[in-house]
């Protein structure tokens, strides 16, 4: 082959063009590189990540693991980041659960739900996510009372300006024993679906619905059992009260967080309606109308035929509404709420390690939607259609 | 091999970006794109725009700003000899902060430090309107004093010692004795006495960025005070949020608590600034380093300011001292001595200055009294305040 043949080998150009791409923008990420390190070094800065291991000397609003000024920034940006997937973890289950309900009440033949959904969909879709946290914030939870008025419902649970309070364990000292049962319990699920799908498979006709109640009575049978034969029992109750200016014990949701969780549900829940409501109704009709000739309930034919078909088509823009909940999160630090982006805020301006934090902060959004993708892809893989 | 493309062009983004992070900087020939270092400190940081720093490099053009009268930066003496030719000061001050540099609805500017401003025009023209002013954002304010793009900076700015020494300014008499303070609800405290101990477990709002986030974490610490921070990205949020009763406190520079306070606030007697002092603020304007002429004149207005005060003297009755016998009055006002004219100004500039714009009490009056700011620290010497001007002589 001479070079005049090559020059002409269409696979050979296709390939030398993604050479050259790469080669481009290989050449064009160490410019920028040493475009950085050079600027730096004529101002006398260095990069690096010691910093990290400074006392951070700020105080953080609340946080889901211990910690104090004293702690390292390291130690601070962790707390963002676990405050940020509590957060992204949260809002991800509760706008499912939101969502689907709002999509099939849009599709409901009672017109006050459907046009209930119909309302809270166009609403919320249409209007800005910054300023809906803003409005839940500022115009309704920070609106509720002051805490020495605050609302008791029963249980108790008190809700205040100050955010939610309600009971809440407290651990004894047979907590890591009663660990093990509440482990032992979650074991217990997997056997159970192992022994009724065997079951399922030797039986000929389909098992009767109720065994499913199994999954539920088995689990907490074991984690009462730990919970009354152990010497003390390995939580007491923390009921919250009054003292000085707040409250005490207990279990406390702060306003930010409640906002927060509460904006980025109902937003995203939104959006999630409207991809269950064209999933739905892509299912073709004829699917419907030959599950109701055979007999099956409206029930029956949501559960057995449609939603099966629908979840193929919904699942991949669900995922990616997943992926901007967690993302949206960060607009967090408007209604003062500590994530990841809000205290990585905090650190730069106080060592000044902009391209530091601003990587750590890339790096951190980016393993979170890597991840949330890469679970939704393999329930995408499951639930395809597997043609033979 | 398509399919190749996206996550090797991720890999060559990230790749470079950790590089970027774990890499030893390289000295090499400058290059000439500029990395931004993004400082949203409002209150004294210590590295702002260290880029500006440089001096430019010998042989260079001096870098000058666009308007064709702006100044270019001039080395001993002759900014001043500039800013006379020019026919007026280039100040920079705040824009949005009422009391202190505020542009009104008819495009007036008023403030504390808007004033300073005209003293200095009044004492170089005779003619306190003889300024330009030019509202500065916390970044740009350092960088705009050593580029010359304005003659003095009346900002509400912390005078410390890195931005004295590290940025290469002069600054001039603090105007202003601020500090960080707190405020709370006059239901949980109710005297301005009390110490940061009577906010055992309070929920304190506070707005990021600034240094007040650091003060507020080391002042509870050592005081051994728990509390809880509830952090804005937005001053305006945060008095927001303290005002509903979402926190029990909330910390800024005292003269802002003053100032937004009242502006904000549904009910500003409802609530007492504490007396405890949990930084030092002393606020002055700033000059570039390299004319001493002119740093003096801006120094010794400010002085003739306190010390016209401290003799009685107003824009109202400064005309009666022109004939006082009182010899240090005499001085002052540039009846007798050749005080002005040393530095090459006309004798009577501290009689202009009095009489145009007001000694330093009526400059507080004027501007701050509104607010109900006692004059406390920014009192002069002889009322117990630290207001004290060297002898005119």
């Amino acid at each position: 082959m001479d070079i005049k043949a090559l020059w002409r080998d269409i696979r050979f150009l296709k390939i030398l063009a993604q050479v050259i791409f790469v080669l481009v923008l290989a050449l064009a990420a160490g410019y920028l590189y040493f475009n950085v390190t050079n600027n730096l070094a004529r101002q006398g800065l260095t990069m690096g990540y010691g910093f990290m291991k400074n006392p951070a000397s700020f105080g953080i609003g609340e946080s889901f693991i211990p910690y104090e000024p004293s702690n390292t920034y390291a130690r601070a940006l962790l707390v963002g980041l676990v405050n940020t997937l509590v957060i992204s973890a949260l809002g991800i289950v509760l706008t499912t659960v939101v969502g689907v309900l709002a999509g099939v009440a849009r599709l409901s033949s009672n017109w006050l739900i459907n046009k209930f959904a119909a309302a809270y969909v166009g609403v919320i879709r249409n209007t800005p996510l910054l300023l809906q946290l803003m409005f839940w914030y500022f115009g309704v939870i920070i609106q509720l009372p002051a805490v020495r008025q605050a609302i008791e419902l029963p249980g108790p649970v008190f809700l205040t300006q100050r955010g939610v309070y309600m009971i809440w364990g407290e651990e004894t000292s047979t907590f890591p024993a009663w660990r093990i049962f509440v482990l032992l319990a979650l074991i217990s699920i997997f056997v159970i679906w192992f022994i009724l799908r065997s079951a399922q498979k030797r039986a000929s006709v389909p098992l009767s619905p109720w065994w499913n109640l199994t999954y539920l009575l088995v689990p907490v049978l074991i984690i009462w059992i730990g919970f009354v034969f152990q010497p003390e029992p390995p939580l007491r109750a923390s009921v919250p009260e009054l003292t000085g200016l707040n409250f005490r014990g207990g279990l406390r949701l702060t306003p930010e967080f409640a906002a927060l969780l509460f904006g980025l549900v109902v937003y995203t829940g939104a959006f999630i309606a409207e991809i269950v409501r064209a999933g739905i109704q892509a299912v073709s009709r004829g699917q419907v109308e030959a599950a109701r000739s055979l007999g099956l309930t409206t029930g029956q034919t949501l559960r057995l035929v449609v939603f099966p078909q629908a979840l193929r088509i919904m699942v991949p823009p669900v995922t990616s509404q997943y992926l901007n909940l967690a993302k949206n999160s960060s607009l967090a630090i408007a209604i003062g709420f500590p994530d990841l982006f809000s205290v990585a805020g905090t650190v730069f301006n106080q060592t000044g390690a902009a391209i530091e934090i601003i990587t750590i902060m890339m790096l951190s959004y980016l393993s979170i939607s890597l991840f949330t993708s890469i679970l939704m892809n393999i329930y995408n893989t499951r639930i395809q259609l597997v043609e033979r | 091999m398509r399919k190749m493309m996206f996550p090797l062009f991720s890999l060559v983004v990230l790749a470079s970006l950790v590089l970027a992070a774990c890499g030893t900087p390289v000295a090499a020939t400058p290059i000439t794109v500029e990395v931004t270092r993004i400082v949203t400190s409002e209150a004294p940081a210590a590295t702002e725009a260290p880029a500006a720093t440089e001096p430019p490099a010998a042989g260079e053009a001096t870098p000058t700003t666009a308007a064709a009268e702006a100044p270019a930066p001039v080395a001993g003496g002759e900014r001043l000899q500039a800013i006379m030719d020019r026919g007026q000061v280039i100040c920079g001050v705040h824009g949005t902060f009422q009391g202190f540099g505020f542009v009104e609805s008819d495009g007036s500017w008023t403030g504390f430090d808007v004033d300073f401003c005209r003293a200095w025009a009044a004492a170089l023209f005779n003619d306190a309107n003889a300024v330009e002013f030019r509202g500065l954002s916390a970044q740009e304010r350092f960088t705009a004093l050593q580029s010359g793009e304005v003659d003095v900076l009346a900002r509400n700015s912390t005078w410390t010692w890195s931005r004295d020494v590290e940025l290469g300014l002069t600054f001039g008499p603090v105007t202003f004795y601020d500090g960080q303070a707190i405020m709370a609800k006059r239901d949980i405290v109710d005297d301005p006495a009390a110490g940061l101990a009577a906010l055992e477990g309070a929920n304190v709002c506070v707005q990021s960025g600034t240094t007040t986030e650091l003060n507020l974490a080391d002042q509870f610490r050592a005081a051994g005070v728990t509390y809880t921070p509830v952090v804005f990205e937005d001053q305006n949020a945060a008095f927001q949020a303290y005002d509903e009763g979402r926190c029990d406190a909330i910390t800024s520079d005292r003269s802002q608590l003053a100032t937004q306070g009242q502006a904000v606030l549904q009910n500003f007697e409802d609530h007492v600034i504490l007396d405890v002092v949990m930084s030092k603020e002393p606020l002055a304007p700033a000059v570039a380093q390299g004319d001493d002429k002119w740093a003096d004149v801006v120094h010794w207005v400010v002085y003739g300011m306190f010390q016209a005060e401290e003799l009685g003297i107003t824009s109202a009755n400064v005309d009666e001292f022109l004939t006082s016998e009182d010899p240090v009055v005499r001085r002052l006002l540039g009846v007798e001595g050749e005080l002005g004219a040393m530095l090459g100004l006309s004798n009577d500039f501290i009689y202009r200055v009095i009489k145009l714009v007001g000694n330093y009490g009526e400059v507080y009056e004027r501007n701050l009294a509104v607010f109900n700011l006692a004059r406390g620290q920014n009192e002069l010497w002889t009322n117990g305040g630290l207001l004290y001007a060297p002898p005119f002589r």
